[in-house]
């Protein structure tokens, strides 16, 4: 068997690497180019294989050339040919329909981006909803505070109201008792009492007058705090519903930019 | 009989006669469209009665062999038809006219283009003739000048019509189809500086000599380029990405046969070059890295012909495991499935290129009601689909049952893995293709696309996709014999698996191909 020599050996390798580099490229000129210095190298290659040069035929010489890789290499040459000249056709067609010679993703990967996409708008959407969500809950916590802290100043204001009402009850009855401990008989304390009912007196009429004062006054109170208890729950609802709208809008315009971006050769797919 | 002098002569007749006829209709161009499908017909049927001839020769007289040029065997190049060879010949040349059939019945309707018929057939005879050209060639670099062939006509019939779409899913294929090529080429190259020599026979003999590591590289090489072509796990994910743009008769033989041209160069490879070498264990690995891998990708897919190049990649694996297992049971489960699986996949291609003509899209989100609409269609579509699944007591099931007998027989780990993944793979393949019947034919009708013009999206260069419920009487006609000749290997399994098991033993005997190659025994 024939050592091979290294030089055209080297040149093959230098040959093939180039090749298959510029076969990796996007660009189908630059892989047109690979092809032919990968097809160049490889045909190298096999003639390579065939041992050395030899010396001239037909001088009846020793050690001529092995024919056989000679022949092979010829073939290989003109079908690299004819396959270059193929997918130089095809690169200007490429370039015909979309102005560009590179090479678009596979089916699957626009596939797999879509999906992707998809993905992002449904956790977009997602966390919208969460948001939103997270919104009325707070608003209610808001509401449910005031509503307790009306609660509370309610209370207070009653038990303030309870304990004047108190107090005056005790100072009639002081008055009453007061009456008694001067000896005066029932009847004539009865009619004490409504005498002083009849004739003004200050301290039973003040009492009664200022707990309907009170009480007036609690109603009126009352009656402005649900004005504005309706009025706070009016803005909530608007805080709301200004929140959904925007959401709505969001996945929307999502919807369209993906509409937008729909591949015809996908079509079909979900 | 003859005798075997002009029997053997035979032997280039499936080569040469598809060229002879491609450069014909070159030369008539566009015109005489009858007499142009008549020529393909004829030639294709010619094919086919000789394929079979030489199938009953070889079978019952041993290898025939041609030498080409003049040159005798080692220095030469030959012809060889063996069992395997002749087999896979018949069955690739009983398909290929069956297409052809069909893509003349589909053709008659646009009768404005010319050039379908002017370019589209002189392309298809000379893949056929590459086609033919593999399984014959008794030299690598025949082989690779086959491989050449057959796909300079793929690369044409791939981006027919030059849509944007087809000639990206062109760049693709084209670029894979180079780089293996360009392996091949460099395999070649290492294998003659090894040996001195490239015919099959003598390689086989001379190989037997080769330190342990030189024969790898070789082996692993040429495993590569080959594996390219069969579109095998690692390398097999150009072909759902290509195959399903071109048009449907050139989707279907591409589905049927290149694939399987490139099983068959692993067959040869591991059976004669290279006998039980350390390679069976990778082999037994990618096989189930194809089953699962090609399988779960048709589970995902919604479009019909993506999920049929999905489930095409998937059963590849059955027969990689067949030829892994390098006994004459695992070769012979591979070839008898190798039969099985070109007839059947090429049918399937075929009638969902029907749905796209009726329909306008083979999308199942958009598809429905197709029992209804066209049950010629339903029929077609359900009977080789449910054979491809491996429902009993069709070939799929036969072919499964081989290679799962074989399996077991073997007994290691390794194969009864294999075994289990082969049976998760059917059951999946059939939930696969049930999917798609569920949907694009029994439930009910999706929209009224039937019987009109549908505008093609913008932008993709496409004609308006023309839909049509006129039928000519061929086209289904050529389904149906395709899905008849898919029946009938149940009916005759008896005598296809005997020959399949002779073939298988003739693989692993050797002795009788170099003999014959190497004119020893006259």
């Amino acid at each position: 068997m024939n050592s091979v020599s290294l030089l055209p050996f080297a040149a093959c390798c230098v040959m093939i690497t180039v090749g298959v580099t510029l076969l990796l490229e996007r660009s189908l000129v630059r892989v047109l180019a690979g092809v032919i210095v990968l097809g160049n190298g490889v045909n190298l290659l096999i003639v390579t294989s065939g041992g050395d040069a030899g010396g001239p035929p037909f001088v009846g010489r020793p050690g001529m050339a092995d024919p056989l890789p000679q022949a092979m290499v010829l073939t290989a040459i003109v079908i690299t040919l004819g396959v270059t000249a193929f997918l130089l056709a095809m690169v200007h067609r490429s370039w015909q329909l979309t102005g560009s010679d590179e090479v678009q993703d596979d089916t699957e990967d626009r596939w797999v981006r879509l999906r992707l996409r998809r993905g992002e708008l449904g956790d977009a959407v997602r966390a919208r909803r969460d948001a939103y969500r997270r919104l009325v809950v707070e608003q209610r916590a808001e509401l449910a505070n005031l509503e307790a802290e009306q609660a509370e100043r309610e209370r207070l204001e009653e038990a303030d109201l309870e304990r004047r009402i108190s107090r005056v009850h005790n100072e009639l009855e002081q008055w009453a008792t007061r009456l008694r401990e001067q000896g005066l008989p029932e009847e004539e304390l009865q009619l004490r009492l409504e005498e002083a009912g009849l004739r003004d007196d200050t301290g039973a009429l003040s009492n009664l007058e200022r707990i309907e004062q009170l009480r007036e006054e609690y109603e009126r109170r009352r009656a402005r705090q649900a004005g504005r208890e309706k009025e706070l729950f009016k803005q909530l609802k608007a805080r709301q519903k200004e929140a959904r709208k925007q959401m709505r809008t969001a996945i929307r315009e999502e919807r369209e930019r993906q509409a937008l971006a729909q591949d015809p050769e996908l079509e079909g797919d979900d | 009989m003859d005798g075997p002098v002009p029997l053997s002569s035979l032997v280039c007749v499936p080569v040469l006669l598809p060229l002879l006829a491609a450069g014909v209709k070159l030369a008539i161009g566009g015109r005489l469209r009858r007499l142009q499908s008549l020529i393909s017909l004829v030639t294709l049927g010619l094919s086919l009665a000789v394929s079979v001839l030489l199938l009953v020769a070889a079978d019952t007289s041993g290898p025939l062999v041609t030498d080409l040029g003049g040159w005798a065997a080692p220095v030469g190049i030959c012809l060889v038809a063996d069992r395997l060879s002749t087999l896979v010949l018949v069955v690739s040349s009983a398909v290929t006219l069956c297409v052809m059939a069909y893509s003349v019945a589909n053709s008659y309707d646009e009768q404005e283009h010319d050039a379908p018929m002017a370019i589209f057939h002189p392309a298809f005879l000379v893949m056929v003739a590459g086609v033919a050209d593999a399984f014959l060639s008794g030299d690598l670099f025949n082989l690779f000048v086959a491989f050449e062939l057959l796909l300079s006509g793929s690369y044409v019939l791939l981006t027919f019509g030059g849509t944007e779409a087809r000639i990206r899913a062109g760049a693709t294929y084209t670029l894979m189809a180079l780089a293996s090529s360009m392996l091949f080429l460099i395999a070649l190259a290492i294998t003659y500086g090894a040996t001195g020599t490239l015919s099959m026979a003598q390689l086989a003999e001379r190989f037997a000599t080769l330190p342990e590591q030189v024969k790898l590289m070789v082996e692993l090489t040429l495993l590569l380029a080959f594996a390219i072509k069969a579109a095998i796990f690692p390398m097999s994910a150009w072909l759902p990405d290509s195959y399903p743009t071109a048009p449907a008769p050139a989707t279907a033989v591409f589905a049927g046969l290149l694939t399987k041209v490139g099983v068959y160069s692993i067959i040869r490879l591991e059976a004669l070059l290279f006998p039980s070498g350390p390679v069976s264990t990778l082999l037994m690995w990618v096989a189930l890295a194809t089953m699962l891998t090609g399988v779960l990708g048709a589970v995902a897919q919604t479009d019909m012909k993506r999920m049929l190049s999905f489930t095409l990649v998937s059963h590849i694996g059955y027969m990689v495991f067949g030829v892994a297992l390098s006994t004459v049971a695992g070769l012979a489960g591979a070839v008898f499935y190798v039969v099985h699986h070109i007839t059947v996949q090429t049918s399937l291609f075929l009638v969902v290129g029907m749905v796209e003509r009726r329909t306008g899209t083979t999308s199942v989100t958009r598809l429905g009601g197709l029992m209804r609409a066209a049950p010629l269609i339903a029929v077609l579509f359900f009977v080789p689909a449910m054979n491809l699944s491996g429902i009993p007591p069709m070939s799929g099931f036969l072919g499964k049952l081989m290679l799962v007998q074989a399996g077991l027989a073997d007994g290691g780990w390794l194969p009864v893995t294999l075994v289990a993944a082969g049976l998760v793979t059917s059951l999946l393949t059939l939930y696969a293709v049930a999917k798609v019947w569920g949907k694009a034919f029994w439930r009910g009708p999706r929209a009224d696309r039937m019987g009109r013009v549908v505008e093609s999206e913008e932008g993709t260069g496409e004609d308006p996709v023309v839909t049509t419920t006129a039928m000519p009487a061929a086209l289904p006609l050529s389904v149906a014999a395709l899905v008849t000749l898919g029946l009938s290997f149940t009916v005759l399994a008896g005598p296809l698996s005997a020959l399949a098991q002779r073939a298988a033993a003739e693989l692993m005997a050797r002795e009788p191909y170099i003999s014959a190659v190497l004119g020893r025994h006259p």
